[in-house]
């Protein structure tokens, strides 16, 4: 697989960016979830590893990380609009803004789960990945907001009355949960654990894709590159060992601590 | 052995003919050798001449047969098991508060009991007053003295029992460092909350740690405190009789009373408030500060931090600390500079009270719908994807294998 052509699907500010997103979100949540479940033994064990004031500064570390890597990402989205005038953002196969076929897409898939017909030629994002993203878009601004505001209460106490706080501290960790578990089980199984993608999809690491994954996972997106004749310009060179062993490494790293995340999380949950 | 006995066994055979009693010498005569023992038992008769001349008794010149009086008119070699001996004649108060105390009432329950007679705790020949450092009794050996049997559960069958409030924990409690450590005169040893020869049970309204008379008791030192509980809401209900009312033991516990300073105290503390006050220890640990003390930190606010620890009042009193009026303050003890707005925050919020606050009430409702639909729908399409998974897994295999790649 690694010998076959290649096709470039994320760019380096892309990968550099979900990099981040996956250290502060990891970060994020081991330093916060424990205070969801304080009550459980390991919440208190993971806190004794350093004490609730590393904890507390780390977590605030990792969320400015991540409200930077939210602000580059939105840079980047504003320079397409509006510096490069690249309309596909917002509409089309290659935005991730809803769209019809999504719809359409979504229902023909849990079809083809009943086997009752075709899979779905999915082009560039699925529904699935859509969903994703709007979830961690929409997490970012609940999330983030109500941190700040459990961050610097003394500002916000100026403008907000005191039951506001209230509200932010059950949305924070509420929201918190769902963004855990969803990226600890949806996405991980969506992304990586998949049986036909175990041990996991190394894209989003790599940048590219093979040309059979690409046909196989995306064959709307290849007919249409090939009528648009766009494939060449994304040919490369399939990704060097080094690049692979490093996603796979890192990629696993994640998922393990993710996955032990999950299930002490619903265990907690549970009883 | 038994030739000395014999020997003594005649002497004072023919003392008693005399009509006398025997004379001390004439005791020593067999009780003074250090290896007399018991014909059958063979267990000691020593009695040290020099330990019994140091003692109360013995500086007081008193004779053997004043304690062992049924010696006094024996015939000799005596009875190897001799009458008690009744302290009652000289120490009739002492006697008579003994009569009343639990220790008394186990042995008139039970007449194997183990229960502490006079020279379980005082000694017998070599008896020392109390205000001697050397005494069992003193102030700084009591707590070893009554430990020998209520740190023992062979002895005392409620030492073990007693789940964190334990006797034999006394030597760590903030008393018995005091004592034991420190080698304070003030600090209170195990008879200044239970009594010296009139102890009784907890259970026996007449005690000094009585629930309704502990208040009191640790009130003769803590005069302060005592005062404050007083006037605070769990005073007033012990006041009232209300039977549930805390007093400083529940809190504090009798015998592991610890510096309210160390983290474990603050930390303990809010779980025992949370006995009685159920609810409001579930919403206090929704908070960030509910957290954080459960994770074993505490450098955030516990029970007393707001409502104050012994003056505690209901908070629309205004002498509460959490009063409408003094709220605000409170907060501004770790919060400083903060707003009015800021202490308008509900340390106590409970997203499942409508009443309390709708708002809240609504947007938890939202979280759990939002919770269960994403999981419900996800969870259901990721189950019913998996066996397409598989296929496809299969598929993949199967064609490399054939053509090695496409």
């Amino acid at each position: 697989m690694s010998g076959q052509v290649h096709y470039r699907r994320f760019d380096t500010a892309d990968r550099v960016l979900h990099g981040c997103l996956m250290v502060s979100f990891l970060g994020l949540a081991l330093t916060g979830i424990p205070l969801v479940f304080s009550h459980e033994r390991w919440a208190a064990a993971l806190f004794a590893l350093g004490n609730f004031k590393v904890a507390s500064t780390l977590h605030r570390v990792f969320a400015s990380l991540l409200i930077l890597t939210f602000a580059a990402h939105l840079y980047r989205i504003l320079d397409r609009v509006f510096v490069r005038k690249d309309y596909g953002v917002l509409w089309g196969p290659r935005s991730m803004v809803p769209q019809p076929r999504d719809l359409k897409e979504m229902v023909q898939h849990v079809r083809w789960f009943f086997g009752l017909g075709p899979r779905p030629l999915f082009d560039h994002f699925t529904y699935w990945e859509k969903f994703d993203y709007w979830a961690v878009f929409w997490g970012m601004g609940i999330i983030g907001g109500s941190g700040l505001m459990l961050w610097l209460p003394r500002l916000f106490a100026r403008v907000l009355p005191g039951w506001a706080f209230n509200v932010a501290t059950l949305v924070h960790g509420e929201e918190a949960l769902l963004a855990v578990v969803f990226i600890f089980t949806v996405h991980f199984f969506n992304g990586h654990l998949r049986p036909e993608k175990l041990p996991m999809d190394t894209v989003i690491f790599t940048g590219s894709v093979s040309e059979e994954e690409l046909q196989d996972e995306r064959p709307g997106e290849w007919e249409r590159l090939r009528a648009e004749g766009a494939l060449e310009a994304l040919r490369t060179e399939p990704p060097p060992r080094r690049l692979l062993l490093l996603g796979r490494t890192v990629g696993t790293i994640a998922v393990g601590i993710g996955l032990v995340m999950v299930v002490l999380t619903i265990s907690a949950l549970i009883r | 052995m038994r030739p000395v006995l014999l020997a003594g066994a005649l002497l004072l055979a023919g003392r008693s003919l005399l009509g006398a009693g025997p004379a001390n010498d004439d005791c020593l005569t067999c009780h003074g050798d250090a290896g007399a023992v018991r014909e059958k038992e063979k267990t000691p008769v020593f009695v040290d001449e020099k330990v019994f001349a140091g003692s109360v008794h013995g500086a007081a010149g008193m004779a053997c047969t004043d304690c062992h009086a049924d010696l006094a008119a024996a015939e000799f070699p005596h009875a190897e098991k001799l009458a008690r001996v009744d302290c009652s004649p000289c120490h009739d108060q002492q006697a008579g508060d003994y009569a009343k105390s639990f220790h008394a009432a186990s042995h008139a329950r039970n007449p194997a009991s183990r229960a502490a007679r006079c020279v379980d705790c005082h000694g017998s020949h070599g008896i020392l007053p109390s205000k001697d450092p050397n005494a069992p009794t003193s102030h700084f050996k009591l707590p070893g003295t009554c430990l020998r049997c209520h740190g023992d559960p062979a002895i005392y069958k409620k030492a073990h029992r007693l789940k964190g409030n334990d006797p034999a924990h006394f030597a760590d409690s903030i008393h018995g460092k005091a004592l034991l450590k420190a080698g304070l005169t003030v600090a209170p040893n195990c008879a200044t909350c239970h009594g010296y020869h009139e102890i009784r049970t907890p259970r026996d309204a007449g005690s000094t740690v009585n629930r309704v008379r502990v208040p009191a008791t640790c009130g003769a030192c803590h005069a302060g405190i005592l005062s404050l509980f007083e006037q605070g809401v769990h005073g007033q209900a012990l006041k009232k009789g209300n039977p549930n009312a805390p007093v400083c033991i529940d809190c504090h516990s009798a015998h592991e009373v610890i510096a309210t300073e160390t983290a474990r105290w603050r930390l303990d503390v809010i779980k025992e408030c949370g006995t009685c006050h159920e609810s409001l220890i579930h919403s206090y640990r929704d908070t960030y500060h509910g957290q954080v003390t459960e994770l074993g930190f505490t450098r955030v606010a516990t029970c007393a931090d707001c409502h104050s620890a012994h003056d505690i009042f209901g908070k629309a009193d205004p002498r509460s600390t959490v009063a409408p009026a003094r709220r605000l303050a409170t907060c501004q003890k770790c919060h400083p500079g903060t707003s009015p707005n800021f202490a308008k925050y509900d340390p106590h919020a409970d997203p499942r009270d409508k009443a309390r606050n709708p708002l809240l009430f609504y947007t938890g409702k939202f979280m759990a719908l939002l919770l269960v639909s994403v999981f419900g729908f996800f969870g259901l399409h990721t189950v019913l994807w998996i066996p397409r998974s598989f296929q496809a897994r299969r598929a993949k295999t199967r064609r490399n294998g054939n053509g090695g790649g496409k």
